[in-house]
């Protein structure tokens, strides 16, 4: 038989609904594949071993009584600590929610676990979601487990900021894990890591219990190792939730039932603007082999233009700082995580202590950019200006979807850098997300689905950008390029 | 335009965070460098475009006017509410003295 550990979440839930195996089993191998790995690669922030076998043995017991075991019976998985869960420290990677345990569990968690899933633990991340390598974590950097094959033993980043979901995804810690993607922090780390991830509509994940990043742009979805995978886990984290309102109202379609690779009668968009000077060749080599999996699937192929692509970056950085500067107000040292409160320090000075204290240097370097975009005599000239450029960059969308069913594209401009090699220029960290920060302003669904291996060895990633509400068109070319891609390399086990 | 150290200063204490004078040193140029790259946004023609306000079409619901209507939200969750405060007392928050 097979490793438990290398199996999906649709070959898990069928097993253990068909007694190949025990969801216990499952926990207990996964559990095994935690613990040994969390000194290299921290991809958790704590492990809740309890808490997967606890699951596993309630579906185990719903088996031995015949009843339903739920969409994702028996699967274990790894939990982003961006989503609240009831009891169990919460903390988007940051010092000042350090031991917060929320007295509530975020609505996609529930749905999680309402559905047969168990908890492994809580994934590590950049903190508060900010960064694009998982080199921001309050809780130390997560690493790759991932090498380059130039026999050397650089460190790599594992993607972020869902850095921890993919660097476990990719050493078999988990069969899927939940992230959330204000601007790639889905596709980006499964793009590094050879996993697969799909940010919905912005709408279809309710984003109540979810710490709040930007809110006009954060949506949760699945990373896993496959297509199908992806669809089952995103049935169960999808569907309206009135406590959130901009929760989309409209049923959750049945994506796994209706998954099909036949793009005949499709059309994919190529978008001119996204192949930019200095490309990375094979980046490039990469999307041209998408292109023609998708012909060979049966899709025609058509240029498309989104005009104002390359302002899509630099509008995202103002408005996901001006929104973080916003709901990180929220944070004073008087409701709940830290609170520094030097002697003799009155209210304000104990704010300033406490922010001071719990935010890392990228978290505060966001908050002030938003500061001042949003201060007065600068609001209409920054903001506003954004927020006129994100409906132009919409619009670009709407009409290149008069020509396409789905677009094509790189999901990241390069394969995995090395911890480090990015650290000291925000500006050149802020353009990994050049290719997936367009469709997160559009809120249109995007995925990422590994397309090979670049010259060093290391995985690339394909992204499908789809129309809004469209998951199911996203899905089946994801579907077609996973067919054809043939991905099947895995980090060499060195942990 | 571009940001001075009394700029970030200001910003700084409109966003309650407390920092030194090396670490405004060192933030002017990260921010100026920053907010000359989101300048470029000027160059576009935005005269005739009205601003974002949401991504996906969706109208604002009420929710239905009665008490506890979700019991998650609802009221009577006191110790919930306070079970992660650093200082709460006698059922309250608990800050440092703001009247003299």
């Amino acid at each position: 038989m097979t490793e438990l550990t290398e199996l999906g979440v649709a070959q898990i839930r069928d097993g253990v609904a068909n007694g190949d195996f025990s969801a216990v089993e499952v926990a207990t191998a996964f559990n095994a594949n935690v613990a040994a790995a969390q000194e290299a690669l921290n991809a958790f922030i704590i492990a809740t071993p309890e808490k997967a076998i606890e699951a596993a043995q309630a579906t185990d017991a719903k088996r031995a009584r015949g009843e339903a075991l739920g969409k994702m019976g028996g699967v274990p998985i790894g939990m982003k600590d961006l989503f609240a869960t009831f009891d169990v420290q919460t903390t988007a990677a940051s010092h000042m929610l350090e031991g917060f345990k929320p007295q509530y569990e975020s609505t996609v968690s529930q749905k999680l676990w309402d559905a047969g899933a168990g908890m492994l633990g809580k994934l590590n991340l950049d903190q508060f979601a900010m960064g694009s390598s998982n080199e921001t974590s309050y809780f130390g950097n997560v690493i790759s487990p991932w090498k380059r094959n130039d026999g050397g033993n650089a460190a790599l980043a594992p993607g972020g900021s869902s850095g921890g979901s993919s660097s476990a995804l990719a050493a078999r810690l988990c069969p899927a894990a939940t992230g959330t993607d204000t601007g790639g922090s889905i596709r980006q780390p499964a793009a590094f890591t050879g996993t697969t991830g799909i940010k919905p509509t912005y709408g279809r994940c309710s984003r109540w219990g979810v710490v709040a990043f930007a809110s006009s742009l954060d949506q949760a979805g699945p990373m896993a190792r496959s297509v199908q995978d992806c669809a089952i886990m995103l049935e169960a984290m999808a569907g309206f939730d009135a406590k959130d309102s901009t929760s989309l109202d409209m049923p959750v379609p049945n994506w796994e039932a209706a998954l099909s690779g036949d793009m005949k009668g499709k059309k994919v968009g190529i978008p001119k603007e996204y192949r930019v000077d200095g490309l990375d060749e094979d980046v490039a080599k990469s999307w041209d082999d998408g292109i023609a999996w998708l012909k060979d699937a049966g899709a025609e192929i058509v240029e498309i233009s989104l005009p104002h692509t390359k302002y899509a970056l630099p509008t995202y950085y103002i408005i996901a700082p001006a929104e973080a500067s916003s709901n990180l107000a929220r944070y004073d040292g008087v409701r709940y995580g830290l609170r520094d409160l030097p002697d003799g320090a009155n209210l304000q000075d104990m704010y300033a202590a406490t922010r001071a204290a719990g935010f890392g240097p990228e978290v505060k370097r966001r908050i002030l950019i938003g500061t001042y975009v949003l201060s007065a005599g600068f609001y209409d000239a920054y903001y506003t200006q954004a927020q006129k450029v994100r409906a132009l960059i919409a619009q670009d969308f709407a009409k290149a979807f008069e020509q396409c069913d789905v677009i094509l594209a790189p999901t990241a401009p390069s394969a995995a850098f090395g911890l480090g090699e990015n650290v000291d220029d925000p500006l050149k960290m802020y353009l990994n997300d050049v290719f997936a920060v367009p469709a997160s302003l559009a809120g249109l669904p995007a995925m990422s689905v590994p397309a090979g291996l670049n010259r060093e060895g290391l995985p690339l990633g394909l992204q499908v950008i789809g129309k809004a509400f469209d998951e199911q068109g996203v899905l089946n070319a994801g579907l077609a390029i996973e067919a054809r891609a043939q991905f099947s390399a895995k980090p060499e086990k060195w942990w | 335009m571009s940001v001075d150290t009394a700029t970030v200063a200001k910003i700084a204490s409109l966003a309650r965070i407390k920092v030194s004078e090396a670490e405004i040193e060192a933030m002017v140029p990260e921010l100026n460098g920053i907010l000359a790259w989101v300048e470029q946004l000027g160059e576009v023609d935005t005269s005739q475009v009205e601003p974002m306000t949401a991504v996906i079409p969706n109208t604002l619901r009420l929710r239905d006017d009665v008490i506890d209507a979700d019991p998650l939200t609802g009221g009577d969750k006191r110790d919930a509410v306070l079970a992660n405060a650093p200082a709460a007392e006698h059922g309250f928050f608990g800050v440092p003295k703001v009247i003299e």
